[in-house]
């Protein structure tokens, strides 16, 4: 089992606050908007160095959606700041008809993303957005892992022409992909190359998944790992091949398991080649108050479920 | 630009398309449709400068916005009648693979359509997104909104009124039409929107006028003394009264023809009142 280097612990909605930075400096094109969370989206220094290109919309998200559609006409490109569930569920209408119906150039841009908020409890805690988002025709859905690829990512959606949901979170996590990587939308990464099962991971699940090959590794188990950061357009060709080699497969998301990574790969394998296959994920239920820690060891998404649905996964090959 | 004879000619044209195009599929939304006719013929044969060529980016041109999608029919027969595709595919409306959706999308790249609409009250806030975009462009053109009185009970349009005014979006004039009618009855009855708009407007902030929807006078007058208060640091909002089904006179003074098509012989009544003036498609 391949070991990664952490570079350092940092929130991947900090890797966003960069890459917007960055753009600004790079695209003129690029405007932002927020619905009043300018803190917590890290928004500060993209909007200290470009106060003409920042629009605060106060706390009316539904409008904030529909100016975005609107500044795009023109030539902009509009990213979109607040947390995920007021992102997704909240203007889940103003999304559909003026941004992924009209296939507007916006970028939505969606922090504290599942049950890693934390505190502030379930009425924050969406678990539900990718599955809202990847429905949408026209939308890319893509859930970041760590600070590095999450700055990757905020930079490559600029040069992509069309809507895309970009996922990220609050908690400080291990950050190990390399500095100044190339992100490549729709194009899954392998992480470690193996033969007995397939884990399939996205977000804040990727870190997990390699703590998790590690263990695995020590029963004599050799699990191939692959970060699936774009979840919509799903990478096929690398999913198939990979359980191809394994006969298994794992999926490992800060999400519910209906409408998630999982539900999507599911839906390939039973398309092409049914397989084993468990799930690591919320099961139909809302979170709660807790610490990121917390919550994550009770709704089941740490390593160790991951090591033990990797085990019943290959128990279940024929 | 056509004169206020013409424009009577043109929105009479404009108005059998209309009646014709619902009649044809058996549905569409005729009342509306037909009480927007004269103000659409105004802004596209007289006020808008505006390019039947189509950039969706709308680049030195004016832009408009129908944010009330379901009089799709009169937008329609506006923009094929003033350019932007031929008038015979106004009879493929509402049927399969046609570029006339039920209600406005961009999906099927019909020119004119910069967005979809249809489900109310997203209009006004994509409006102030591309009025702030032609300000970023140093673009001095203007952004154009039609949008009907039932639809302002969609509380989005709120947050939009009281963005425009706070991020000073004073290159929009936003027209309501105000012919007190909705699906399930008069809006004072739904949903009372208040014989206080004006007021309302007014407390968030926008420079209201008032003009009579059927009446190309005060189309043109008040049109423009809107343009003349742009630039002033408020968006403009006109309150333009209408009579839903006008000028057919089974069709005026209530509700009932807001989203129900004539059978073949209320057609032939209705166009007997509508002069042919430039060809039926």
């Amino acid at each position: 089992m391949k070991t990664f280097e952490i570079q350092n612990i940092k929130d991947t909605r900090s890797g966003f606050g960069e890459g917007l930075h960055e753009l600004g400096k790079q695209n003129e094109r690029v405007v932002a908007l927020c619905a009043d969370l300018i803190g917590s989206l890290k928004m500060d220094a993209f909007i200290k160095d470009n106060p003409n290109r920042f629009f605060q919309v106060g706390i009316a998200e539904a409008n904030m959606m529909g100016v975005a559609a609107g500044l795009t006409i023109g030539g902009h490109i509009p990213f979109t700041g607040t947390f995920a569930n007021f992102s997704t569920g909240r203007v889940y209408d103003q999304i559909r008809q003026s941004i992924a119906y009209s296939n507007k150039n916006v970028k939505i841009c969606a922090s504290h993303a599942g049950l890693t908020l934390g505190e502030d409890g379930a009425t924050h805690q969406i678990l539900e957005d990718i599955g809202l988002m990847k429905m949408l025709p026209n939308m890319v859905v893509i859930n970041p892992c760590d600070f590095n690829q999450t700055k990757a990512a905020t930079m490559a959606i600029a040069d992509y022409e069309g809507p895309v949901y970009l996922r990220f979170g609050r908690p400080a996590v291990p950050n190990f992909t390399p500095v100044d990587q190339n992100f490549e939308i729709g194009k899954a990464l392998m992480l470690n190359e193996g033969t007995d099962v397939s884990i399939f991971a996205t977000g804040h699940l990727v870190w997990k998944a390699i703590e998790a090959g590690h263990i695995l590794a020590e029963k004599g188990i050799n699990a191939e790992i692959i970060n699936i950061h774009t979840i919509k357009p799903l990478d096929a060709t690398a999913i198939l091949a990979s359980v191809a080699k394994t006969g298994c497969a794992v999926t490992a998301e800060e999400h519910q398991m209906n409408g998630g990574l999982g539900d999507s790969i599911c839906q390939l394998l039973a398309l092409n080649n049914p397989t084993p296959l468990e799930m690591v994920a919320v099961n139909d239920s809302f979170g709660e108050s807790g610490t990121p820690d917390q919550l994550m060891e009770k709704y089941g998404l740490t390593a160790d479920a991951i090591v033990e649905k990797a085990l019943k996964a290959i128990a279940r090959k024929k | 630009m056509a004169n206020i004879e013409q424009l009577q000619a043109i929105s009479s044209q404009m108005r059998r398309d209309v009646l014709r195009m619902v009649h044809a599929v058996k549905s569409g939304h005729p009342g509306g449709s037909l009480g927007c006719a004269d103000f659409l013929a105004a802004l596209y044969f007289h006020i808008m400068k505006h390019n039947p060529s189509f950039d969706m980016d709308a680049k030195e041109e004016d832009v408009f916005f129908l944010s009330n999608g379901h009089i799709s029919p009169v937008f329609y027969s506006a923009l094929a009648r003033s350019g932007y595709f031929e008038v015979s595919e106004l009879s493929t409306f509402r049927k399969l693979n046609s570029r006339l959706q039920g209600h406005p999308a961009t999906a099927e790249h019909l020119p004119g359509i910069r967005m979809a609409s249809g489900s109310l009250g997203q209009g006004v806030s994509v409006a102030a997104g591309a009025a702030l975009a032609k300000k970023l462009n140093g673009d001095t053109n203007l952004v154009y909104v039609l949008m009907g009185d039932g639809e302002i009970q969609e509380g989005q349009n709120w947050e939009a009124f009281m963005f425009a005014t706070h991020h000073k979006v004073d290159n929009l004039i936003v027209t309501i039409d105000f012919n007190g009618q909705q699906i399930d009855g008069s809006t004072q009855k739904v949903m009372g929107i208040g014989a206080d708009i004006e007021d309302k407007m007014k407390a968030f902030g926008w420079k209201v006028l008032h003009m009579d929807g059927h009446n190309f006078e005060s189309i043109l007058a008040t049109m423009e003394e809107a343009k003349n208060a742009t630039g002033k640091g408020q968006p403009i909002f006109i309150m333009m009264k209408t009579e839903m089904g006008y000028p057919v006179d089974f069709m005026m003074g209530s509700h009932k023809w807001h989203g129900v098509s004539p059978n073949d012989a209320e057609l032939a009544n209705a166009l007997s009142q509508l002069p042919e003036t430039l060809g039926d498609y």
